[in-house]
């Protein structure tokens, strides 16, 4: 049968180091496969966090031959195994133990963005009737499954650690799902500018290269957001244009009342 | 605004990576260190850019020069002597802004030239970090007034290449008729393809059903969006090939070949 050598991150908070493991592989096997079976047969205390093995509960985030991927969705037969696979935490969090990091900050930061708002009802039994081509849009954003590994591979948090300025590409779809959903009447524009830092995303698309639902993050959501910021702070045509759009609006309803 | 999680800091060039995460970032940095190497060095010669019914697009619209395509006849007199002067220089800053501040060649020019980062998971090789929060990268935000400009100049061109039709003796189609063409196709794809465009076209808009004539627009720009970098690519390629191409016949290198 078959081996390969996995280097997997050992240690917690205070400090760790790669170990080799050497397993028996088999095809079809992903890594998630492969690091259970250390943890079966070698390393009974390694920690590492899984639920679905589908790619759908975003539990298995950890970083495979230095790129942020989901454990149970990269196979085996996709790596070089002719050199040893690395394993290891997301590097944008900090480690629990092993594989295990505390993702918390990202359920605190979510709970600061303002919810969604619907319009009043448009029927009389409490319901909204909306078209599908309103909600397409959105829908693509819904499909995150927050595994966070675009928040891992952002170098705003990654390297420049701003996780005090900045939400993170996430959390930004997540504002965008909002925003553009045809129901809603809240607008977000000034803290997506101010406090969420829009602006520190520099669009180099890593987000949107690690999304394991295939989401559009950067082109779909995060660049139709700075549109929309540019809309508000930076475009003075656009101001004049909608100044004298409600000026007109206006003269239209009072001739009309 | 949120606490944040205690980390450690990778040093410059340091990943895990196992692939040849370089090669995107150098072919980027080739490329573009090319084209604007040979922009720069065509847009100061001042000379040799127009061929009989052909002009090369660096130097369109012509408002003041030598050549019979100008707008308002030869360089003006109250030109500063000491100002250099070409006619590629009046109107060239346009078109590179429209490009530099493209959302798609930031992303790009970012990595590859400023290393920030180099490439995803990619030690970076400073602490600091302003992002597009303050000057001078928060004027990247007026890319929606250059995608105007650019808008104009896709009609100028399409006037070019009109021109490029009619040669002394009337009605023809040379190689450089053709070139030209090409040259307007990909920039027109790369411009209907970006991203303010899309905003603009109906992408402001929550409700897309309350305006069919703008979802259509935003649904004709997705479809190019959806390309955007190798519209850029193809048309940055193809611009400076069209300069190239009206340069070598204008100095009796190349012959343009008349097919119709």
């Amino acid at each position: 049968m078959k081996t390969a050598t996995f280097k997997i991150w050992r240690g917690d908070a205070k400090g760790g180091e790669f170990q080799d493991y050497t397993t028996e592989i088999a095809e079809g096997m992903v890594v998630l496969d492969a690091v259970m079976q250390i943890q079966a047969t070698q390393a009974r205390d390694l920690a590492c966090r899984w639920n679905c093995k589908a790619g759908k509960c975003g539990s298995c985030s950890a970083e495979v031959n230095g790129m942020p991927k989901l454990m149970c969705m990269t196979r085996l037969s996709e790596l070089p195994l002719e050199k040893p696979v690395t394993v290891e935490p997301m590097k944008a969090f900090p480690v629990t133990k092993d594989l295990v990091t505390d993702v918390s900050w990202n359920f605190r930061v979510k709970k600061k963005i303002k919810p969604f708002k619907p319009r009043t009802p448009d029927a009389p039994d409490g319901t909204w009737r909306m078209q599908q081509e309103d909600i397409d849009r959105v829908q693509e954003f819904r499909k995150c499954i927050e595994c966070f590994l675009c928040q891992d591979v952002c170098h705003v948090l990654r390297d420049h650690q701003m996780h005090e300025k900045f939400i993170g590409p996430r959390f930004l779809i997540h504002v965008a799902a909002l925003e553009m959903h045809p129901l809603d009447t809240e607008n977000r524009i000034e803290e997506l500018r101010n406090t969420q830092g829009i602006g520190y995303c520099n669009i180099t698309k890593c987000c949107t290269k690690v999304c394991p639902e295939n989401i559009q993050i950067t082109d779909n959501g995060i660049i139709p957001l700075k549109e929309r910021v540019v809309d508000e702070f930076y475009d003075p045509f656009g101001w004049l244009w909608r100044w004298l759009k409600r000026k007109s609006d206006s003269r239209i309803e009072i001739r009309e009342s | 605004m949120i606490e944040a999680p205690g980390l450690e800091r990778r040093s410059f060039g340091q990943t895990m990576r196992a692939d040849v995460w370089w090669t995107q970032p150098l072919l980027v940095f080739f490329g573009l260190s090319v084209f604007i190497i040979y922009s720069t060095w065509a847009a100061f010669q001042g000379q040799n850019y127009f061929f009989g019914n052909y002009i090369s697009p660096f130097y369109s619209p012509e408002i003041f020069g030598e050549s019979p395509h100008s707008w308002f006849g030869p360089k003006p007199n109250w030109w500063p002597a000491w100002l250099i002067f070409s006619p590629a220089l009046l109107v060239l800053w346009a078109p590179a802004g429209f490009r530099v501040t493209c959302y798609y060649y930031r992303g790009a020019y970012y990595k590859a030239f400023w290393a920030d980062p180099l490439a995803c998971t990619v030690g970076e090789p400073r602490n600091s970090y302003w992002g597009e929060r303050s000057f001078p990268l928060i004027m990247q935000n007026v890319h929606r007034y250059f995608l105007y400009l650019a808008l104009v100049f896709l009609v100028i061109l399409s006037i070019d290449v009109w021109k490029a039709l009619w040669f002394s003796d009337g009605f023809g189609i040379g190689i450089g008729t053709i070139v030209l063409t090409i040259n307007v196709i990909l920039l027109s794809g790369y411009t209907f393809g970006c991203h303010s465009l899309r905003h603009l076209a109906g992408g402001f808009l929550d409700q897309f059903s309350k305006s069919t004539t703008c979802y259509r627009a935003y649904s004709c720009v997705t479809c190019f969006n959806q390309r955007h970098m190798l519209w850029a690519w193809l048309s940055l390629f193809w611009v400076g090939f069209s300069d190239l191409y009206v340069r070598l016949c204008a100095t009796g290198i190349w012959h343009d070949v008349r097919l119709l």
